[in-house]
């Protein structure tokens, strides 16, 4: 007897075609009636709420297709054949729950499901702006009704195994894919690349319904950043799973589908830095439109990528046909924002001009221009070989070498950035503050270059020495900005221990809670400049090869690493080949490593699992390569991966400091009071507080 | 003078020369770092890391071969060209159409740059013949007092 639950899944999906279609066409002819005044059969108002309501129900049809799906890998349904190509019986539980986004289909209907659920946050928070919300919710209803469609008919995730023939078992999961990251990247990934539909939307439809003022941003500015963080902790969690599983080519290898995801990053950050220009001066209007809209049109672009084989990637789907419905889709959505733009672009005029060349104002536009830049610079090295191809006839490889000697350069301009643009002030810069606020950070960055040669790192004298370079200047930037941003907290909490007479740490904590938005994104400059360092790291790998017997041992940078046995073992699912490896440093054992090679049977596929020893200073970082067929003993790669710590510490940073950015600030009542109460002489001015200056500089006001 | 020059251009010369004559061990490190592996990992061909890769073996012995052979690097390469296509170098080097992947990108950033910069000119001019001459701003001495006090009361300026 065929089992119901891919039937219900299927019926579910269609259900939430017509709910969205539904969604999309009510919601359009609501808004049109309302915004023109005519008058249809009921009134528009109802007609609004009801394609609302057909709204939050698509989501729970498109819940009740996921969930079909993660039934049917649980209850080994192998007449679905999406189900029979990417589990099997002897699969771990957690793997058949993320068989919703191991393959092409069943990651659709997870972007499906997750814009569905974004949809219906928005649409259950319609009372913030009923209009507005009504029209992000119609639009994306109109992305929504595009996956869908493809859902429906060009990529099903039921359809039956062909031939109608059930086998017992299925072909199991790609063995790179059984990792315990598996179960988090993807979906981490995908809500950021989903969430980006959201702040589009309610953009795009701020600009069809010319809707004044700047309250869309302050709306959508939560989810911007709730959106790019998802982003940031998707990439670094795909960045470790790369590191540690062998055959993707460490943490970041500038792979097309890497890149995908690197630059909608890109363009958000950019976004989110050059809307504070519209929320605190009335400028770059229409550049904030553009920065959104492209953004969302890269994670189309970057899921387009992942699946219609125009580039070549380990980390692609299988090559098919649903490439034209997203180069057809893209089109349509960038007509769309085109026509809106020049038909509504008087309402975007810039309410401030720029006063001063040394200012907040040009530090974001140039923080705008290296990060568009860098976007540029990553997607035409991404689309090259296919224009290559076009132009001379044969594909050529982009690879790392292309990417290092072009990007990273981009890369230490943002870094630069990242340490001057929070020194300048809004309007204008008077001399004296540069001088007070760039010498600490001048002299950081001087002495860290004095010190770094004196230690030895002498780019002259290294066989590699672009790398060492790069690496000189990146610790030396670094430093500078970390001495920067230091600095900030110090001046600022010196101004609150002065007003409230608290102890240093009581007032950075009341300095960060007064201005959250401010401060939470001093954290995140201070781990994005952590993760540069870990980055720069790579310039010293060290590694050596070696072949062990019981007892054999091998030095490496004052480790030593000794074989105590080698063996085999299998289970239901792998057969795996490891080795004990003891490791000392000096004479003192610090730990056991076991490297391990496995063999999936259902997939006849192997992968190899690292065993890593992470330092602050560095990682040791073991693989085993196989066995010598000769001798019989294994083959040992021993790399030490310096600062690669750094990385994930800095991306701890960046999630903390947006986690505080998130955070309402101090209201600006409570603080005065507080700081009336514990020092009535250091009470704001009134006088100062009406000067135009004041409005500028309290970003608290804005926040 | 002259013979200074004779001899730092000298000197240059031994050390460019002595710069190119590499030992066989780092010639193979050099072109082994600009060819990719072609099991279609994406990775440098001696960075591939694929345990039990059946193509980088093999591709690392054609490259011992080669350079045994006495090809200058441009040989060695060619020679991979030749038998595997333009796809087996790390990055295009080929001149040519290969020199567009290079340029673009640095061209596009400094087109950009000059853009952003006239932009902020027009803007802050602009903006100073907006000014009227009867309200004109503080003088600098004054605005920067003010920011001082400012930013010594609240100190928030973001």
């Amino acid at each position: 007897m065929p089992h119901p639950m891919p039937s219900f899944g299927s019926f579910s999906l269609l259900l939430a075609l017509v709910l969205g279609a539904y969604t999309f066409l009510s919601g359009t002819f609501a808004l049109w009636a309302i915004s023109t005044g005519r008058q249809l059969a009921i009134s528009a108002e109802h007609l609004r709420e009801s394609s609302r309501r057909a709204g939050l129900m698509s989501f729970v049809a498109v819940s009740c297709a996921a969930f079909a799906l993660i039934w049917a890998a649980f209850t080994n349904d192998y007449s679905v054949d999406y189900i029979l190509h990417h589990t099997n019986r002897a699969l771990a539980p957690a793997y058949k729950f993320s068989a919703l986004w191991s393959g092409q289909e069943g990651s659709l209907l997870l972007w499906a499901w997750l814009l569905a659920a974004y949809g219906f946050v928005l649409r259950l928070r319609h009372k913030v702006d009923i209009t507005l919300s009504a029209y992000a919710s119609t639009i994306l209803s109109a992305i929504q009704v595009f996956f869908l469609l493809i859902l429906v008919f060009a990529a099903p995730p039921f359809a039956g195994v062909p031939g109608g023939v059930v086998p017992a078992d299925g072909f199991g999961l790609n063995p790179l894919l059984q990792y315990p990251e598996m179960v988090i990247h993807p979906p981490m990934l995908y809500l950021g690349y989903v969430g980006f539909s959201v702040p589009f939307a309610f953009a795009l439809g701020a600009l069809m319904m010319r809707y004044p003022g700047e309250k869309w941003i302050h709306i959508t500015r939560r989810w911007t950043m709730v959106t790019w963080l998802f982003l940031t902790c998707g990439i670094c969690l795909g960045m470790h799973w790369a590191y540690a599983v062998l055959g993707w080519g460490g943490y970041w290898a500038w792979d097309p589908v890497e890149n995908a995801s690197f630059l909608p990053w890109l363009t958000g950050t950019a976004f989110l830095h050059s809307v504070m220009m519209q929320e605190k001066r009335g400028m770059m209007k229409g550049w904030n439109v553009w920065l959104i809209f492209t953004t969302f049109l890269l994670t189309i672009l970057g899921t387009d990528l992942t699946r219609s084989g125009l580039v070549s990637s380990v980390h692609a789907f299988a090559q098919s046909s649903i490439g034209s419905w997203f180069t057809t889709f893209m089109v349509i959505v960038f007509v769309v924002c085109l026509f809106t733009f020049l038909y509504q672009r008087d309402h975007l005029k810039a309410e401030n001009r720029l006063e001063s060349l040394v200012s907040r104002e040009s530090s974001f536009l140039f923080n705008n221009l290296i990060l568009l830049a860098a976007c540029f610079t990553v997607l035409w090295g991404t689309l090259f070989p296919v224009l290559s191809e076009f132009v001379q006839g044969s594909k050529v490889t982009m690879g790392p070498p292309f990417f290092n000697r072009v990007a990273v350069p981009v890369g230490l301009a943002l870094v630069f950035l990242t340490g001057i643009g929070p020194l300048l002030s809004w309007r204008s810069t008077s001399l004296r503050a540069i001088r007070r606020n760039f010498i600490l950070p001048c002299i950081a960055i001087l002495a860290t270059a004095i010190v770094l040669m004196a230690c030895g790192v002498r780019p002259w004298k290294d066989d590699d020495s672009t790398s060492s370079i790069y690496a000189l200047v990146c610790f030396a930037l670094g430093a500078g900005v970390i001495t920067a941003i230091f600095s900030e907290f110090l001046r600022g909490a010196g101004v609150v221990r002065t007003q409230t007479g608290k102890n240093l740490a009581t007032s950075i904590f009341l300095l960060v809670r007064r201005n959250t938005r401010r401060y939470g994104g001093y954290f995140i400059h201070f781990g994005v400049i952590v993760m540069f360092i870990g980055l720069a790291g790579s310039a010293f790998n060290q590694s050596k090869e070696v072949e062990m017997g019981f007892g054999d041992s091998v030095q490496l940078n004052g480790y030593k690493i000794v074989c105590q046995s080698y063996s085999q073992d299998s289970n239901a699912n792998y057969d795996t080949d490891f080795a004990l490896l003891d490791v000392f440093h000096g004479a003192k054992k610090i730990t056991q490593l076991t490297p391990e090679k496995r063999f999936y049977t259902a997939s006849q596929q192997s992968s190899t699992i690292v065993a890593i020893h992470s330092t602050l200073a560095h990682d040791l970082y073991v693989v085993f390569m196989g066995r010598n067929p000769e001798t019989d003993r294994p083959i040992i790669k021993i790399i030490l991966n310096p600062l690669v710590n750094w990385i994930w510490i800095g991306v701890g940073i960046i999630i903390f400091g947006t986690f505080i950015a998130l955070v309402p600030p101090l209201k600006p009542g409570a603080r005065r009071v507080e700081a009336t109460e514990n020092s009535p002489l250091e009470a704001p001015n009134p006088k100062l507080e009406a000067h135009p200056a004041f409005a500028a500089v309290d970003g608290s006001s804005h926040a | 003078m002259p013979r200074r020059l004779l001899q730092i251009a000298l000197v240059c010369l031994l050390a460019v020369t002595m710069l190119g004559a590499g030992t066989p061990s780092t010639s193979f490190d050099k072109i082994g770092h600009k060819l990719m592996c072609q099991c279609g990992c994406g990775q440098i061909l001696l960075e591939c890391n694929h345990v039990g890769c059946p193509v980088s073996g093999p591709m690392i012995d054609e490259l011992h071969t080669q350079i045994a052979t006495g090809l200058p690097e441009a040989g060695v390469l060619n020679w991979f060209i030749g038998k595997y296509g333009p796809i087996v170098l790390a990055e295009p080097i080929r001149g040519g159409f290969d020199n567009v992947a290079w340029i673009v990108p640095f061209a596009a950033l400094v087109l950009a740059t000059l853009g952003v910069a006239l932009l902020i000119r027009m803007w802050h001019r602009r903006y100073a013949r907006m000014q009227p001459a009867a309200t004109a701003p503080p003088s600098d001495t004054t605005t920067n007092a003010m920011r001082d006090r400012i930013r010594r009361d609240i100190d928030f300026d973001s």
